[in-house]
């Protein structure tokens, strides 16, 4: 039917023969998509009188909002905390490849590392939308070197930092370039977190408690001052004990500002933690679960040694450790099949694991007006999938940038 | 020479139907029989008159619960292919007034969730009383002047309030009234109530509607009455006299009405009522049955038996 629109000429998409993830629910209704934003259809027919240009059959999949993957450290050989010195093609081919992972926006994620590495690196990095290309940028994740010496992990003792002297500026100093920075996780039992925190709230930059020794206490001061994310849950952190909860008791705190929601990175990849821990985490706080890969170089590669920044990598199947250790670092999971894991494990509803990757990643970068969701007027960033969570094609602003050989609507 | 009684006796049907005026109470057995039946009636009316870009097929619509099954019917007809909405002008009967369009229980959003998103209907075909207006009585004056451009509604599919209404045309209401503005009345707002979480104060307290004589200019009115609720006003409306305080009885002088009922929606009628329109179902049957279908070519429909003529 050839449409009349007295607001746009742009084509308009119907997708339909599918379940869309709306109002926390799959429902049998179809997607319209005009000029890479999801649109209104009844506010089409009534106030513009217009129709559906091209109608597309979904072949009964469900669409979901595109994955936002909140903290990668690479993937397909590349390492984001390398000192390139073209750090933009290295991005630019993890952008690319995660898309048939159904992730359409991420924040690359930087790993400790020295002060020039990061002002190699970060001013390299830009905010950019996603496309054919790859998915968008939304901006680097810091993890550390502002953390813990008790807690590192994988990252190197050599280069961990504190701001006790000159608190943001020493942060400054050693970042420079903040522009391009969405998250910055730090240990908030450090001296003078308080201050930094504070002002790296100020500039909307996310913060982050990992790689952490606080008790519960301090891990409260930190979000009273601004602190809205907990870098992968459970790992490099004190373990939860009844009387100190430490940095997971925050699921549960009532000390914190009422109208804040702290979200909580999970990598589930069925080895960083438990299936029953899993569950623990959510079942006590199922609105702020954010799933996260913390894929390393390694990732979409054959096993092997690879980089993470100063460290180097054992990868074993879906194991990765410091090389001859038995400490984790990072995943070589990908976005989707830890949606898929997350599913099983915790016997949730399918609308409940999809928003994990896409609604709450989106509420805590505080972009739910613009991403995460299937609302109208929102990004058309979205995916078809089977019912078994399989990604079958994937769309960035209305386009289809990635799909399965086999699948063709 | 032979002369098989029963098909004799049905030929006599077809005449008097085609050719007198009629009032047909037509009885199924439930709620799903009577939308399915209704559907059924809608459809093959719409098909014979066999509509086209200069010849629109004009419906007129209700909205409420008692329709739902009728559009799902409807709907279904559309995907199986065996009907299109694409020659057809549609115009509701009525619209809250100070309601946002976009709330959900609008006459707008039930007429879009339940209809047309589903169809193939063109939105600039689709007429809906404008509840926002800035001059109200110039929007229901421009309605009545969209239905005169249209050429008249062919036929005017509507429902019955507990209370003997037509549209909002409220007891009380002048049987030759045309669209107009009105305050609802308690019971209707009582009625209403369900659909705003049961809270009263949320109920819109004025609408806009057809008149009872913009239903009665229709060629044809189609009332469809279900419910055991309905039942009264069912018997109000065609066992008692023409009342304005049960407008719905205006349509016993109208030449073509169709009232489509369940079982329970006759409960208040006399058995000698029931009992006879029981009796010629027969007869009636004979208007959606051979249901027609878009599929077939001109040609084939019209070799087949039409109980009308165009």
């Amino acid at each position: 039917m050839p449409s009349n629109k007295s607001v746009s000429d742009a084509p308009i998409f119907q997708f339909t023969n599918c379940r869309i993830l709306r109002s926390h629910q799959l429902q049998r209704e179809d997607l319209w998509v005009r000029e890479g934003k999801i649109l209104n259809p009844e506010k089409l027919f009534f106030d513009e009188k217009g129709s559906a240009d091209i109608h597309l059959d979904c072949k009964d999949s469900i669409i979901a909002p595109g994955f936002i993957d909140v903290q990668i450290n690479g993937g397909f050989g590349v390492d984001f905390s390398l000192a390139a010195d073209d750090v933009q093609s290295g991005i630019s081919v993890v952008s690319q490849k995660i898309l048939s992972h159904g992730v359409t926006s991420f924040c690359p994620t930087l790993v400790t590392s020295p002060p020039s590495v990061y002002h190699k690196v970060l001013p390299q990095i830009s905010i950019r939308n996603g496309g054919p290309h790859g998915a968008g940028i939304l901006g680097a994740h810091l993890e550390g070197p502002f953390i813990s010496k008790e807690k590192k992990g994988a990252h190197p003792e050599h280069y961990l930092s504190t701001f006790e002297s000159g608190a943001f500026q020493d942060l400054l100093a050693t970042y420079r370039h903040l522009d391009c920075v969405r998250i910055v996780t730090l240990a908030p039992e450090m001296k003078r977190s308080s201050e930094v925190i504070q002002e790296l709230t100020r500039r909307g930059i996310c913060v982050s408690l990992g790689h952490s020794v606080a008790n519960l206490s301090q891990a409260e001061e930190a979000v009273r001052h601004g602190a809205t994310f907990i870098t992968h849950l459970f790992n490099a952190m004190l373990p939860f004990h009844h009387r100190d909860p430490g940095i997971v008791g925050l699921l549960t705190s009532d000390q914190i500002p009422a109208r804040r929601r702290v979200f909580y990175g999970m990598i589930s990849d069925g080895i960083h933690t438990n299936p029953a821990a899993l569950r623990i985490a959510h079942r006590a706080h199922p609105k702020g679960l954010v799933l996260v890969t913390d894929a390393i170089a390694g990732m979409g590669l054959a096993p092997g040694k690879h980089t993470l920044g100063q460290q180097v990598i054992e990868v074993d199947g879906l194991n990765t450790y410091i090389a001859g250790t038995k400490t984790l670092s990072g995943s070589v999971a990908t976005m989707d099949s830890c949606v898929r894991h997350f599913l099983e494990a915790t016997g949730c509803t399918v609308e409940t694991a999809l928003e994990a990757a896409s609604l709450h990643p989106a509420q805590l970068l505080g972009i739910e007006h613009q991403k995460g969701t299937l609302n109208y007027d929102n990004d058309a960033d979205f995916l078809l999938l089977d019912n078994s969570l399989q990604v079958r094609a994937t769309y960035i602003a209305g386009e289809r940038v990635w799909s399965q050989d086999t699948f063709t609507i | 020479m032979y002369f098989n009684v029963e098909s004799e006796l049905l030929c006599l049907s077809f005449f008097i139907l085609n050719v007198q005026e009629t009032m047909k109470l037509i009885i199924l057995e439930n709620y799903a029989q009577a939308s399915e039946w209704a559907a059924k009636y809608i459809r093959n009316r719409i098909i014979q008159f066999n509509p086209g870009p200069d010849k629109y097929f004009t419906l007129g619509l209700p909205t409420g619960s008692t329709p739902l099954g009728c559009y799902k019917k409807l709907i279904e007809y559309y995907k199986n292919g065996d009907l299109s909405f694409k020659y057809v002008k549609t115009f509701n009967m009525d619209e809250y007034v100070g309601l946002p369009r976009d709330h959900l229980e609008s006459y707008h959003s039930f007429m879009w969730n339940n209809f047309f998103k589903h169809i193939d209907i063109s939105p600039e075909n689709t007429h809906i009383l404008d509840g926002n207006a800035a001059d109200l009585q110039a929007e229901c004056d421009a309605f009545e002047g969209k239905i005169k451009a249209a050429g008249g509604i062919e036929l005017f599919v509507g429902g019955i309030g507990p209370d003997g209404h037509i549209a909002f045309n409220e007891p009380g209401s002048s049987l030759v009234s045309r669209t107009r503005v009105k305050t609802l009345a308690m019971d209707t707002i009582l009625a209403n109530a369900r659909f705003f979480d049961g809270d009263l104060s949320k109920v819109p307290t004025m609408a806009l509607t057809v008149g009872v004589g913009t239903v009665m200019d229709a060629r044809e009115v189609m009332i469809l009455i279900t419910g055991a609720h309905k039942a009264f006003a069912l018997y109000k409306a065609i066992e008692e006299g023409v009342n304005h305080m049960w407008t719905v009885s205006a349509f016993q002088q109208h030449p073509s009405t169709v009232f489509v009922c369940d079982e329970d929606a006759t409960l208040e009628l006399k058995v000698k009522t029931v009992k006879y329109f029981k009796g010629l179902m027969l007869v009636h049957n004979k208007l959606v049955e051979p249901l027609y279908s878009m599929k077939e070519t001109g040609a084939e429909r019209r070799q087949s038996k039409k109980p009308y003529s165009d």
